[in-house]
């Protein structure tokens, strides 16, 4: 309950900050969408950062780190402090510079004069609008999974299907009304202030956090050196050989397992005697959860006690890791035997572990701060469903198989914050600036803001991989990398920090949905409405009305989409980055390439489309997480068709005038 | 001056491909694994890179655009 009153206390400041924002709001449209470019060096360097720094600073970076180690760095932080600089610093200022001289507020609107095109709009428009969605959706749906895992038994009585918190829906919907408030209220210059607030409450609580786990660990030295002894690959982007051996060993056993309950359940050929599972069980060690399984298995194999074809084995392995079973089941497996990266061809059947886990473990299932059995306390507490779900995988699903991070794909990440320079929100943000001066905070220091609140995460990452409490492992295998942050804090901190730290989780979040609103509210008034309806057919007030009528709008479509498709999303983020950029060399050209047409610009964008299309569609729809193309992420081959294509119908098309070149390149 | 900076960001870009740190471990200061510090002080680099940057290669020219704006002077938007 503690967590939930300082959550909400947070959120009353934030509104209060949105509506005193808006009692400095001149009324006018360019005073609600580019706070009149009244924004100086520290504002703007706050609100960029908040803005780009979205709910993976915090909870995605730790959780990848858990997941692939220390190279996540590298790959994500350090490359976009060298990347997003370089946007600011060669297209941030210039399109700044335009927009303050011929009074452009979107993306849109500079693209139409620059390439003397209105069509340009229709087929930018929806793109764009089609790709922050899902970026606005990530925000929306963490922000609800934070609440409801951080409030978790904070209710009585309510709630029980989300363990006695907060459910995800509910916690989605007050953020996005939250967002929605002082959006509407304090425009972009309310959107500013909350994300300078917010971008420190953020980076100050992560370092907080990050010191007070480590400290509860031993020491940074101690939580280190655990991760040398039991996940050495953690701290490298190779795999250590210990690590290796240690899954073989694993594998070797759940693929005992696997055939043993295939034996016993499917075949029914085997049942142990009692006498048979006392043996078993006095022989075995370590008694780790679920032991009594894992003895039998062994035991059983050991002596020989059932036979199985290699298409049984291979079956048996299909059901233990609760995967799709093939319809004919290929041939080859009926012969020889299935790798663990054979299965892995096959998809997991979605919800299986809920349905099995809730049957299961029904009996110990119930409000997580109540007694298992209220006459014996030392019994401990009931299990929430999420404790029940983590038990199911670490029990039945295969280990994970270590594997090295690719020096390819390391390498062609490299063109996944290239997105920046594309993003219509960030655009906004940049022409709020007072002057080009105002820019030079913002270019040194956003490197260094990224790599303060990045590498403690990362660290925390990896610690959680090997950190033990009471004795035993902090994470199941298989526990969700999304969750690690949240679940560390909540078990190793005080209500109260915990509560503050969600406050920082969720100020990451909003200050990137609050800018993304602002600016399809934007886009569609100014790009659209007063775009075909005429400049003088509105006044300033109904401009700005409308605006905030399709914010609105966007936040309810987005609100539903949030309840429609929870799982896929956070893979969808990756992908609508790379759609951005992919659409990067487009704006490049146009600052500084004379030679770039209206055709070259259009063939550019489809051909980006294209070419997203057609790899999303190989991807399966984002299904395959670690997909990749030629060996390399597969945003390297959009930008590279998506620049051919630009630069060779530029060239064999008529150039623009010399009017719009005098316009944009006058030095020249 | 300009094209000095940009040599050192493909500088900072060929040195975040650290390959020779692909297969080590090591922890420096007794915590820090080595290629994190590594992937750290590019960050600073970056930041230093940029720093230089807007010593050496500012575009003052688009300083004066808050002087001579038609669309400023006019209060309108697009």
């Amino acid at each position: 309950m503690t967590q939930l009153v300082i959550i909400g206390i947070y959120l009353a400041l934030l509104l209060f900050l949105g509506v005193f924002s808006s009692r400095m709001f001149k009324g006018t449209s360019k005073d609600y969408m580019l706070a009149s470019h009244s924004i100086g060096p520290f504002l703007l360097l706050m609100s960029i950062f908040g803005t780009t720094m979205t709910a993976f600073a915090l909870v995605g970076s730790s959780g990848e780190a858990y997941k692939e180690g220390v190279g996540v760095y590298g790959m994500l932080a350090s490359s976009s402090g060298i990347i997003h600089s370089l946007c600011f610093f060669m297209l941030g200022i210039k399109l700044w510079s335009w927009g303050y001289k011929y009074g452009y507020t979107t993306q849109i609107q500079f693209f139409r004069d620059r390439l003397e095109s209105d069509r340009i709009g229709i087929i930018l428009f929806p793109i764009l609008v089609g790709l922050v969605i899902p970026y606005l959706l990530i925000g929306v749906m963490s922000s609800g999974v934070v609440i409801s895992s951080i409030t978790e038994g904070a209710f009585e009585e309510s709630f029980a299907a989300y363990d006695y918190g907060v459910p995800p829906w509910l916690g989605s919907l007050v953020i996005s009304l939250v967002v929605l408030i002082y959006v509407f209220f304090g425009g972009m210059r309310g959107t500013a202030w909350a994300n300078t607030f917010q971008t420190i409450v953020f980076m100050v609580l992560g370092v907080v956090t990050f010191f007070v786990i480590s400290d509860k660990l031993g020491g940074v030295q101690a939580a280190s050196h655990a991760v040398l002894e039991k996940n050495p690959s953690k701290l490298m982007r190779g795999v250590d050989p210990k690590d290796r051996e240690r899954y073989a060993e694993r594998y070797n056993t759940w693929t005992l397992i696997a055939k043993y309950n295939y034996a016993r359940r499917i075949l029914k050929t085997l049942t142990l005697t009692p006498e048979q599972k006392a043996e078993a069980y006095q022989e075995f060690k370590p008694r780790m959860p679920n032991w009594e399984m894992t003895a039998e298995a062994i035991y059983a194999s050991k002596n020989k006690l059932y036979t199985l074809t290699n298409e049984e084995t291979n079956k048996g392995l299909l059901i233990q890791d609760d995967r799709e079973m093939p319809n004919p089941f290929p041939e080859k497996f009926q012969m020889g035997l299935m790798s663990h990266r054979d299965m892995r061809e096959y998809p997991r059947k979605s919800n299986a572990e809920d349905e099995k886990a809730m049957l299961i473990f029904a009996g110990k299932i119930g409000h997580p701060e109540k007694d298992l059995d209220p006459n014996d306390p030392s019994k401990g507490k009931n299990w929430s469903i999420k404790k029940a779900l983590g038990v199911y995988r670490a029990s039945n699903w295969a280990p994970d198989a270590p594997h090295p991070m690719s020096k390819l794909v390391f390498f062609t990440y490299f063109f996944v914050p290239l997105s920046v320079g594309m993003f219509p929100h960030l655009f906004q943000h940049w022409l709020t600036a007072r002057s080009a001066g105002t820019f030079k905070l913002p270019v040194v220091a956003h490197p260094l803001f990224i790599m303060i609140v990045w590498v403690p995460c990362v660290l925390v990452g990896i610690w959680a991989t090997s950190a033990m409490l009471d004795g035993a492992p902090l994470f199941p295998p298989h526990f969700p990398a999304n969750a690690v942050l949240a679940a560390m804090v909540k078990k190793m901190t005080s209500p109260v920090l915990a509560g503050f730290l969600t406050a920082g989780i969720l100020a990451a979040i909003m200050s990137s949905l609050d800018s993304q609103f602002l600016c399809l509210g934007t886009m569609f008034t100014e790009d659209i409405v007063v775009h075909y309806a005429g400049k003088d057919r509105f006044t300033d007030k109904q401009v700005v009305f409308m605006a905030r009528m399709f914010i609105i709008l966007i936040v309810a479509v987005t609100y539903g989409f949030s309840l429609l498709e929870p799982r896929r999303v956070f893979t969808l983020g990756v992908w609508c980055f790379s759609g951005f950029s992919s659409l990067f060399p487009i704006i490049f050209a146009a600052v500084y390439w004379k030679r770039l047409t209206k055709p070259g610009v259009y063939a550019g964008v489809l051909v980006a489309f294209g070419s997203w299309l057609y790899l999303f569609k190989e991807s399966k729809y984002a299904l395959e997480p670690d997909y990749t193309f030629l060996g390399m992420m597969p945003v390297a081959t959009m930008v590279v068709v998506a620049a051919v294509a630009m630069v060779v119908v530029s060239l064999v098309t008529r150039p623009p005038s010399q009017e719009t070149l005098l316009r944009f390149f006058p030095e020249d | 001056m300009r094209y000095a900076i940009y040599g050192l960001v493909v500088v900072l870009i060929i040195i975040h491909q650290d390959n020779w740190l692909w297969d080590d471990k090591r922890l420096i200061f007794g915590f820090m694994p080595i290629s994190l510090l590594y992937q750290a002080c590019i960050s600073m680099g970056a930041a230093f890179v940029w720093f230089l940057a807007t010593k050496f290669a500012w575009p003052h020219h688009l300083e004066e655009v808050t002087k001579e704006s038609p669309a400023q002077e006019t209060g309108e938007t697009k």
